[in-house]
């Protein structure tokens, strides 16, 4: 394939991981901005999302897209109100202590992992996309010094990616509004600046925190709901969405959303770029050492604050 | 067996028993010890399982789950191996090296196990088998690694039930030069049996005047495909793959989505979609398309006596998929191999006299002399050669076509067609 299809393939490819990932990203970043969560459940949230979607397209039938929008509704509200009840049952109880959230949530990744093993089982299982159908992609090249358009062998992307970045950039810009325009983003964004004048000012801290670690995994669960259709359901999916997106956190800044969107869309770009030209294994490994740079040079993240 | 009699004597607990009535008809209620008292043979054999229950082996595990049900219910049903029943001991290895390696431990020194049996995936092979070495514990795979003939692994390793990768590719590169294409791309998954693919085929096909034009490795984790399939260069007329792990299904729809209407020739090894429904959405593409099968998921029309005995024994309708749920397909080419298995074990259990864990060496040189083995009830995938030396089968292999959703053989290979020269004289170790 010439360089130009191959790249403009690649590009493609990264911007679907960039989506899902930013979603999943954002759910990660909003808990730990908020909450001084470090969730590392956060993966599970997303697998669950991919396996409660496939129990529900499969137990609706008829056309593949009413199974999938009534999933793509449900499921995040259900992931969401589990992870309400595990913040309400579970953190709350150790006080959000940051070294025994780590270890509570580790535990949480456990009993998700296992539970989903002996109930779903451990295979793969498809889910049908609504729709889904392939365009192939036209590319110019120049002959006899005039711009042709042809159709290079390979080059193309199907209905249904092209879907999922859209409704990812929908659902990114919708909780962009909820924390920005609205009376219960103010309130979260109080809580994240001071938790104790928070508390002061009559907010409701404890449930503010229940609400944004059900909202955190609903977004997972909600990108991978949007990713099944593509890959399937599976029970040890939730780790690669959980490295990728601490990555893409601590790359944005903890807790920054326009840095967690810039980030994932750096990450999936170059994981898909990189991937394609030289390895993926090569992609991994210059993800965690752009960490590790950043950790070193820039430890409040490229959009992060540094506090006082 | 009689290290756990200590305080009486055989002869005086025997009369004990007697006296205190009813102990023939009691054989239930005795206490442990007791219990194979009268003769110590009747205590089962144990065959230890080491099975990819969980995983990314965990579509595989299933089904060489039920075929081992189904191969040992066969077994004790026609009065077990030299009068005793056969009992299998199921541990899951997570299909994970690391913990195979304990598993087949936990076989030798605590459940007591005769053998051990039935692992899959190469890298848990590679990893158990020197454990199984180390512990004198004759350890049966069904794998189709060519780490078994290559001299990689001990004395105490054998896969007599299912053919090896190199034997596989050797019989299907004239196939696929003669009636495909001359200019190939391989995609494999990056582990040892995709190296196995790799390798033998390329040599394979330049020796047919093929020539193998790229190797894609995708690591059999991968979830997302179409990345890779842009260094499918544009000379290339033939397509072969092979895939393994939880996103097959994934991996082979990206294929037909990328190519799209002008795809070139595909070969692939049904691997890519072991336990995938071929009705699947996405996969109307592979219409026309070649697969080589270990044994044919769809009953043929020439279907053996055997093979259907042997599908009805295990359970599997003549689509492939459980008579219970059309949705679970089996990993039909693959599984055969641990019926067969178990069969070559009664085999050599019976022409050894095995006893006990003593006469594991026994059954072990029992097994390297065994030759020819005939399509039977025992072998229902086909006739069957054992070299006693590289402790390796050949056998007949498939290649099916894809028509109208359905698979339907084209071609069966000789068993002459997949030898190729030992590589390891693994009798010259000791026992």
């Amino acid at each position: 394939m010439d360089f130009g299809p191959y790249l403009m393939l690649a590009s493609l490819e990264g911007a679907v991981t960039a989506a899902v990932l930013a979603l999943t990203a954002v759910g990660l970043s909003l808990v730990f901005g908020v909450m001084r969560v470090v969730n590392v459940a956060h993966g599970e949230f997303f697998m669950l999302g991919a396996v409660l979607a496939w129990w529900m397209t499969s137990l609706i039938g008829g056309h593949p897209a009413l199974g999938f929008a009534v999933a793509l509704i449900v499921v995040p509200v259900l992931v969401g109100l589990l992870a309400a009840a595990a913040d309400v049952t579970i953190l709350k109880r150790i006080a959000y202590d940051p070294e025994r959230t780590i270890v509570a949530t580790i535990g949480i990744l456990y009993i998700l992992q296992q539970v989903t093993l002996m109930t779903y089982g451990p295979d793969a299982r498809p889910v049908e996309p609504p729709f889904n159908t392939r365009l192939a992609l036209p590319w110019v090249e120049f002959s006899d010094g005039r711009p042709q358009l042809y159709w290079p062998w390979g080059l193309s992307t199907t209905s249904y990616k092209l879907g999922v970045i859209a409704a990812a950039s929908v659902v990114l810009i919708g909780v962009w509004i909820v924390m920005a325009r609205t009376r219960i983003g103010l309130v979260m964004r109080a809580t994240q600046m001071d938790r104790d004048m928070a508390l002061a000012f009559g907010i409701p801290v404890e449930k503010v925190y229940g609400l944004v670690f059900g909202l955190g995994a609903g977004l997972a669960a909600m990108a991978a709901v949007l990713i099944v259709p593509i890959q399937q359901a599976h029970y040890l999916m939730g780790g690669d969405p959980l490295l990728l997106s601490f990555i893409v956190v601590i790359i944005g800044g903890l807790g920054s959303l326009p840095g967690t969107v810039v980030a994932a869309i750096l990450i999936g770009l170059s994981d898909g770029i990189i991937s394609v030209f030289f390895s993926p294994t090569l992609a991994k490994i210059l993800a965690t050492l752009l960490v590790a740079l950043v950790l070193v040079f820039r430890p409040q993240g490229l959009f992060g604050v540094r506090r006082a | 067996m009689t290290k756990i009699i200590k305080a009486p004597t055989r002869r005086s607990a025997l009369k004990t028993l007697a006296l205190g009535g009813g102990a023939a008809a009691a054989g239930a209620s005795l206490p442990l010890w007791a219990r194979y008292a009268q003769a110590q043979t009747s205590e089962p054999i144990r065959i230890g399982f080491q099975v990819h229950r969980t995983g990314i082996g965990a579509a595989y595990g299933r089904w060489y789950d039920r075929t081992t049900t189904a191969a040992v219910k066969r077994i004790n049903d026609a009065g077990g191996i030299n009068g005793r029943m056969v009992e299998v001991i199921a541990e899951d290895d997570g299909t994970d090296p690391k913990r195979g390696a304990e598993v087949v431990e936990k076989f030798a020194t605590q459940h007591n196990c005769d053998i051990g049996f039935g692992t899959l995936f190469s890298h848990v092979v590679i990893g158990s088998a020197p454990r199984a070495g180390e512990l004198k514990l004759p350890y049966f795979v069904v794998s189709e690694g060519h780490h078994v003939a290559s001299g990689m692994l001990n004395r105490y390793t054998l896969q007599p039930g299912i053919t090896d990768v190199k034997s596989q590719v050797i019989a299907m590169a004239p196939f696929v030069s003669e009636n495909l294409g001359k200019k190939i791309t391989m995609i494999y998954p990056d582990f040892a049996f995709g190296h196995d693919h790799r390798d033998y085929f390329s040599e394979a096909i330049a020796a047919q005047g093929g020539e193998v034009v790229a190797q894609i490795a995708i690591p059999p984790t991968e979830t997302s495909f179409t990345k890779y399939f842009p260094k499918i260069p544009r000379e290339t007329e033939v397509v072969y793959h092979v895939m393994v792990g939880p996103a097959v299904l994934t991996f082979v729809k990206e294929l037909g989505e990328f190519f799209g209407p002008s795809r070139p020739e595909m070969f692939g090894f049904i691997d890519s979609l072991e336990a995938v429904d071929m009705g699947s959405a996405g996969l109307e593409f592979l219409d026309g398309t070649y697969f080589w099968e270990g044994n044919p998921r769809y009953a043929q029309a020439d279907q053996t006596s055997h093979d259907k005995m042997y599908r009805e024994a295990v359970g599997v309708d003549e689509n492939g998929a459980s008579v219970s749920d059309p949705r679970d397909v089996s990993t039909y080419a693959h599984m055969f191999g641990c019926w067969e298995t178990l069969n070559v074990v009664k085999a050599g259990m019976e022409a050894s006299g095995y006893q006990g864990p003593a006469d594991r060496a026994a059954l072990i040189e029992a097994v390297e002399a065994m030759g020819d083995m005939p399509l039977s009830d025992d072998h229902p995938q086909g006739a069957k050669r054992f070299n006693g030396k590289t402790h390796q089968v050949f056998g007949h292999q498939y290649i099916s076509k894809v028509e109208d959703g359905r698979m339907n053989v084209v071609h069966t290979t000789s068993i002459e067609d997949t030898l190729y020269p030992d590589e390891v004289d693994y009798t010259a170790q000791s026992l």
